[in-house]
């Protein structure tokens, strides 16, 4: 590119030049600043907000019994979801990437649905089959097991959420490695799970680590669901996102943008490792090429 | 599915070695789709099939729901819309321009993706308020945003921001500048060379980046909720209206309008693939 840009430079009139220079400064500009308003203050205030009482303010909001409880719960839920999103993707993208099969376009789109359900039908889906009075219902209720309005019923809307991303980031990746290196283990005798671990989950560490940061990110924060499938009662089945929503109707705004900075926090590393993450991903490409 | 069949009709014993050869990974695949996903989509059907279908329609069709569709979509409309223009001048300026903290803000586009939607909720509702940073701007001008569709505009923006912006970039980036170059040493003007030269390999990504953008306004709740009054007919949208009906225990008009916005979604989704293979076909070619 910067060649590229240099050869325009040399060739086009230096009158031109100041008119490039011109639309750049004004897009450049223009993009920030759209960023800004839509972007940037907003999550600026998060921070601003969690101290509008001050330091002691703050810190009282994240001692609080309420907060730790729904801190615990969204630690216990994400614990649960994200391992079993990370199987489950593994598995389907090596469904997807490695066997040939009709309707193979089609689990691909089922596998993305989550993306586009909004999450009250997601939270709705699941209380229609395991509610109370859902079609589950009656055989759940003679074994005794409750899901909806207590903790299974928020792990299940927590895994929803974040289904598709592990599958989709490792489906390109297994399809870009081929299949080589498994049938060379295997011709030298390595079992289904040698093969997997020896050789296979190295060379896809990259993309199933981006996968799992975007469900954990996703599962932390997952809300519009939780709050259809949970009873929301405080301290008991009240999640982070939970918290932040009650606090801040309580006329809490404090608390509530304290518990934000939190969640806030975990979504800036999560971008940080994401950077990181595409830059490691990145350079054995780029290297390639040159 | 034919196997299946046959083996039942047949034998017992040739279904069990039929069940033996599917391996490990199709065994979790397809619980974990049936368990979280598909049962589920199954029996919110099955439960809005089981309202009268002239009932599913009065309901479904109520003052209300119509207002909802109307105010979700047209507001969600807006908002794809200007992230269409604003996603594709990021991505440009991205590609093509060096300048301080390029990184950051490129970083930055992802925010929506990794911010819970409640967090955005509040935030958005605060910094927009007659009071707050930005919406204080307006307030002099009579123009109040948080607590109204304006709010709820600026919502859906938020939250759909990353999908243009990252649909876009990587054609850009494949996209050779030589092209230009050439239309321009052929003579071609500026607008000639974006028109005719540029636009046309970014469009499919454009309208992918587009539709996914309106498709997540449409069923956004979390940020909405917090930033709009909710009150109908003025900003309240459908799945906040779903939310209620359930917070009513009106169940049953929960589920009518939470199948229409499923079958909603799942006609964008369609639209979306065709999309994507438009865009296959361009880079193939």
């Amino acid at each position: 590119m910067t060649p590229n840009l240099k050869l325009s430079q040399q060739t086009t009139p230096a009158k031109r030049d100041g008119a490039r220079d011109w639309t750049k400064i004004v897009l450049i500009s223009g993009v920030v600043f759209y960023l800004a308003l839509v972007l940037l203050l907003p999550t600026i205030y998060v921070f601003i907000g969690a101290f509008s009482n001050g330091f002691r303010g703050f810190v009282a909001s994240l001692t609080s019994r309420d907060f730790t409880q729904a801190l615990r719960l969204t630690v216990l839920a994400v614990a649960v979801a994200v391992p079993l999103n990370i199987v489950f993707g593994l598995c389907a993208a090596w469904v997807i990437a490695r066997r040939r099969f009709p309707g193979r376009t089609l689990l691909l789109s089922i596998i993305d649905l989550p993306f586009s359900i909004s999450p009250i039908v997601g939270g709705l889906m699941l209380v229609s089959l395991y509610g109370r009075n859902g079609v589950l219902g009656p055989l759940l209720q003679s074994w005794d097991i409750r899901i909806i309005f207590t903790f299974p019923g928020i792990a299940l809307a927590t895994i929803l959420g974040g289904m598709p991303f592990v599958a989709r980031e490792v489906i390109p990746v297994l399809e870009e490695i081929g299949t080589e290196e498994e049938e060379a283990a295997k011709t030298l005798g390595a079992s289904g799970w040698q093969t997997f671990w020896r050789v296979t989950l190295p060379s896809i560490r990259w993309g199933l680590f981006y996968g799992v940061i975007l469900t954990t990110a996703r599962a932390m924060g997952e809300f519009g669901a939780i709050a259809v499938v949970s009873s929301n009662i405080i301290g008991r089945t009240q999640t982070l996102t939970l918290y932040v929503d009650g606090a801040y109707r309580n006329y809490d705004s404090q608390g509530a943008f304290a518990a934000s900075v939190v969640l806030a926090c975990l979504a800036a590393l999560t971008l940080l490792l994401k950077e990181i993450l595409e830059r490691r991903i990145a350079t054995p490409r780029s290297r390639k090429a040159e | 599915m034919t196997a299946s069949t046959s083996s039942r009709s047949a034998s017992f014993p040739a279904f069990g070695r039929w069940l033996s050869r599917i391996s490990f990974p199709w065994v979790v695949t397809i619980a974990h789709l049936s368990i979280v996903l598909l049962l589920p989509i199954a029996a919110l059907f099955l439960r809005s099939f089981s309202v009268s279908p002239p009932e599913f329609w009065r309901i479904a069709t109520s003052p209300v729901a119509l207002s909802t569709y109307n105010i979700t979509f047209t507001t969600a409309l807006v908002a794809a819309a200007i992230n269409c223009v604003a996603g594709t001048l990021t991505a440009w300026v991205l590609v093509r321009y060096d300048f301080p903290f390029k990184r950051v803000l490129d970083a930055v586009i992802d925010l929506p993706f990794a911010l819970p939607t409640a967090v955005a909720g509040i935030t958005l509702a605060t910094v927009y308020s007659q009071t707050g940073w930005v919406g204080s701007f307006f307030a002099p001008f009579g123009i109040r945003i948080s607590f109204t569709r304006l709010g709820v505009a600026v919502a859906m923006v938020f939250i759909s921001v990353p999908f243009v912006v990252r649909t876009v970039q990587p054609v850009l980036q494949e996209l050779d500048v030589a092209l230009e170059e050439a239309a321009w040493s052929l003579g071609a003007s500026k607008w000639q060379t974006f028109w005719r030269v540029l636009l046309p390999p970014i469009i499919p990504a454009i309208l992918t980046g587009t539709t996914q953008a309106f498709a997540r306004a449409v069923g956004e709740f979390g940020s909405v909720v917090l930033v709009a009054a909710n009150i109908p007919f003025q900003d309240l949208i459908a799945p906040v209206l779903v939310f209620q009906r359930i917070e009513q225990n009106d169940m049953a008009g929960a589920t009518v309008i939470a199948t229409v916005l499923l079958l909603i979604s799942l006609g964008l989704l369609i639209a979306i693939n065709l999309f994507q293979a438009w865009g296959q076909r361009y880079s193939d070619a």
